[in-house]
């Protein structure tokens, strides 16, 4: 399959330069290669939340279920517990998830349910033009937030890395391939995959000099300690302190999943005719 | 004896519903109906419960305030009911907290203590105790308390059947209930007792029958039960069930097994439902089906946890931003919850869209007699919805999820299907579920929704959407919708009246109510809120309701059979 084949006839409304591109470029490239590899794409389904991230789905010729602000993962979840054989993938925006579907966004990495998380990581909200989300630095200064934030913005991976999730990883929409080989590993791995994308928003936050000169990938780092990946991803909390920003796979363990939990099996209905009279046997 | 009522109070923890419905078991073995309506305030140690179980010769759904025999396990228990009791009621009592003014009644002190103290059983065995004590009293043998026992005691049977006979034995027998023939004549094939369920749990029973798939709820009263039934059997049935971080989770979860092809329904109260209507307008504009069992208590707000109301009929009729068209029914019984609650989510699934079960407290927790035959069969139809084979993609052609067709219903698909794909869209969308802004498209979805409701109003026209009882002569009528059936079923009887119950509130059932209502010159609208909602939803289509005409009760708890026909003799005085 080539990833071309994945292309809607959708026009797009992204603007020139914006880091999205990168991603779903990414992402048609690792579909269409899993696709020759024995997943075939018709078992996979998109899940987005609202924002400019969310595009995505209108743009790539799979499943989707384009779902409402912040809740991807509810969705998510259940059509992944309804159908095990499913790949579910999630985008979402750092608004998306970590404002709006945050109580989610915890209970999908405590769950460890067999779902990759995409979070497009523009620090801004792009679609309603330009106010400060929970990634944005202290001091940002956004449409609501004209003297600039007082918060410090949360740490993603961190809060990932205690709820539970067993995959973590962070990327960079100036690094394609580091994309594609993060995204490939995120879904194939069994359990909550979350990778943080730095996502470039050339309107309102473009911070591609800032992360071209700081960011760096993680060498021989033991992927499985938690100790390791915590200290790696405290190595930068996303304020606007200039320091090295740590890119690549951050954590991967194997742990019990939410989805196993659910019995498979379907019952016909005039089995449950004669189940239900049964029952009732133990209410006279 | 035609009707029966028993009380039985105690503190929290004492276990005053299973208690009541000890003795509902009792007289459903003698071959009574029974309905039993609990009352709790919303904590779990302490405070004052009651259950009140009334046994008749008809079939019943409501209760009454005058009691035949008061069980009292404390004080307050004598206190809040003796105005309840007639000169020829009995009152047994733990004669160790319970001071019996003998004047006023005829009464007997059970050494509950004494007797629980050398069987050296728990405490929460005194209920098992006064029980034993009730059956002599009412001359209920003890024979038919053993069978309820070694039915429905899940450990230490021996010490509760010896407990349960020492208060036997020490009680005095004050009447003799008789055995009911009327129930063994109308039903002459059947030989076995009736069971008795709550609504809550016929609700969850009808939805298993019409094919669930999965059941999605965060835990709110009045509504919780239906988690606790289906999380408690779903896993035998092969029904998924999760209790997920928030109802809106619950919403989003059941339209993520809507897309992946599982029948799912939610279940919530009025709070709860708030948190959901931002997920049920994406069922509306993704045309999700989705199934909720919406439990209404006393608001606004935190309200009555644990007390009734009908208050949020138009909330459930309005809820969600935009326009799309919804089901809702409000059953009035266990046999009509069983039933429409399988219609319900048949409904859901033919047509693409969200489908209510609205009950309320008394409903939802009341203990009905339930006859399964007398619920009704979708028959061959639920069969055939519930497999909804005629509801999918044929295969042919590229697949559209919105393809437009003549009734609005587009052909369903799950993934995976080969060379196809499926989305679904929370913006207005093509017929293949990608965005679109064009104004024509606008429009055109618009009235493809529209057009579902239409060919959903036409179905409901095969069914029973308006039940009428009583005179039908009468030209005066009481129009009722809900847990208020049963009760004004019994006034328009004793009072000649016409009682018109209207199930289906949307689509409405215009036509239907309307014929119902031909000859009748004065409707009286009886409910459980301080407006009128169902008066004011008919005042849509015509049908005025004078504002003395409207019988309502808003302090949380049910109408009695004696509230409702003083109610009523005042208004048509």
């Amino acid at each position: 399959m080539n990833p071309k084949d994945l292309a809607t006839t959708a026009k797009n409304s992204w603007c020139p330069g914006c880091g999205n591109f990168s991603i779903m470029s990414a992402m048609r490239m690792v579909l269409a290669e899993l696709d020759s590899q024995g997943f075939p794409v018709e078992n996979v389904v998109l899940v987005s939340g609202i924002g400019c991230h969310a595009k995505i789905v209108d743009y790539m010729n799979v499943n989707s279920f384009y779902s409402i602000h912040g809740r991807t993962l509810p969705a998510a979840s259940a059509i992944k517990i309804a159908n095990p054989y499913l790949k579910v993938i999630c985008f979402s925006g750092d608004g998306d998830s970590l404002a709006e579907g945050l109580d989610h966004l915890i209970f999908a990495a405590k769950r460890n349910i067999d779902l990759t998380m995409i979070l497009h990581d523009n620090r801004v909200y792009g679609l309603t033009t330009g106010q400060y989300t929970p990634t944005s630095p202290q001091g940002f200064k956004g449409k609501s937030t004209p003297s600039g934030t007082s918060e410090h913005p949360l740490n993603p991976l961190e809060l990932m890395l205690v709820s539970g999730a067993s995959y973590i990883a962070r990327g960079y929409t100036h690094g394609i391939e580091q994309l594609q080989k993060l995204f490939k590993e995120a879904i194939l791995h069994k359990g909550f995959s979350f990778v943080d994308v730095l996502q470039v928003c050339v309107s309102y936050n473009n911070l591609y000099e800032s992360y071209n000169k700081w960011t760096y990938t993680v060498q021989g780092n033991d992927a499985s300690s938690y100790e390791e990946a915590q200290k790696i991803i405290r190595s930068w909390n996303y304020d606007r302190s200039e320091v090295p920003i740590p890119l690549g796979k951050f954590y991967q363990i194997e742990a019990e999943r939410f989805d196993q939990s659910f019995p498979e099996y379907r019952q016909n209905l005039s089995e449950r005719d004669s189940k239900i009279r049964t029952l009732l046997e133990d209410f006279i | 004896m035609d009707n029966f009522s028993t009380l039985i109070g105690g503190i929290a923890g004492d276990g005053i519903n299973e208690a009541g419905l000890t003795v509902a078991r009792l007289f459903s073995r003698l071959g009574y109906h029974i309905y039993m309506y609990y009352d709790y305030p919303s904590l779990i140690r302490g405070g004052h419960n009651f259950s009140i179980v009334r046994a008749s010769r008809q079939k019943i759904a409501a209760h009454m305030d005058q009691i035949d025999v008061l069980v009292a396990l404390n004080q307050e228990t004598v206190e809040k009911h003796k105005s309840c009791l007639k000169d020829s009621s009995f009152v047994i009592y733990d004669a160790d907290k319970v001071k019996l003014d003998d004047t006023m009644h005829k009464g007997f002190g059970l050494t509950i203590t004494r007797i629980l103290k050398e069987a050296t059983a728990p405490a929460v065995m005194k209920n098992t105790c006064i029980i034993g004590g009730y059956c002599k009293v009412v001359g209920i043998d003890w024979s038919v308390l053993e069978d309820v026992l070694k039915k429905h005691i899940p450990k230490m049977l021996e010490l509760n059947i010896q407990v349960a006979r020492q208060g036997y034995d020490q009680a005095v027998q004050f009447c003799r209930i008789d055995r009911s023939a009327d129930r063994a004549d109308s039903h002459l094939e059947k030989q076995t007792e009736e069971p008795i369920i709550t609504g809550n749990q016929a609700i969850s029973l009808g939805l298993i029958k019409s094919g669930l798939g999965a059941y999605v709820a965060y835990p709110m009263t009045p509504s919780s039960s239906v988690l606790d039934f289906m999380a408690k059997f779903g896993p035998e049935f092969g029904i998924k069930v999760i209790h997920p971080e928030s109802e809106i989770a619950v919403m989003l979860m059941a339209q993520g097994f809507a897309y992946a092809g599982v029948k799912a329904a939610v279940g919530t109260s009025g709070g709860g439902f708030c948190l959901m209507t931002e997920g049920l307008s994406l069922a509306g504009m993704a045309e999700m089906p989705v199934v909720v069992v919406m439990a209404q208590r006393t608001g606004p707000s935190t309200g009555l946890p644990t007390y009734t109301a009908q208050g949020d009929l138009h909330f459930v009729l309005n809820a969600g931003q935009g326009e799309f068209p919804r089901f809702i029914v409000a059953p009035g019984d266990a046999e009509e919850a069983y039933y429409w609650a399988s219609v319900a989510l048949n409904l859901a699934w033919k047509y693409q869209v969200p489908s209510f079960i609205l009950t309320d407290k008394t409903v939802s927790e009341s203990q009905y007699s339930f006859d399964i035959d007398l619920a009704g069969d979708l028959g061959g139809e639920l069969k055939e919805q519930a497999e909804h084979s005629s509801l999918l993609w044929d295969g042919r052609g590229d697949y559209k999820r919105y393809r437009y067709t003549d009734t609005g219903v587009s052909p369903l698909a799950f993934p995976p299907q080969k060379g196809q794909v499926i989305k679904t869209d929370s913006y207005t969308h093509d017929e293949g579920g990608i965005t679109s802004e064009d104004p024509q498209m606008t429009r055109e979805t618009s009235d493809k929704r529209q057009r579902k409701g239409q060919f959903l109003a036409a179905e409901l026209e095969r069914y029973e959407t308006v039940k009428f009882f009583g005179n039908e002569k009468s030209k005066i009528a009481l129009l009722c919708w809900g847990s208020n059936k049963g009760v004004c079923m019994e006034a328009a009887l004793k009072l000649g009246l016409r009682m018109i119950h209207v199930l289906v509130l949307s689509p409405f059932p215009e036509r239907k109510l309307k014929s119902a209502l031909q000859g009748v010159e004065r409707l009286l609208a009886v409910e459980c809120n301080s407006t009128g909602q169902l008066a004011r939803l008919a005042g849509f289509y015509g049908i005025k309701i004078q504002a003395q005409d409207l019988i309502l009760k808003y302090d949380g708890r049910p109408f009695s059979v004696e509230d409702l026909l003083a109610q009523l003799g005042r208004a048509l005085a």
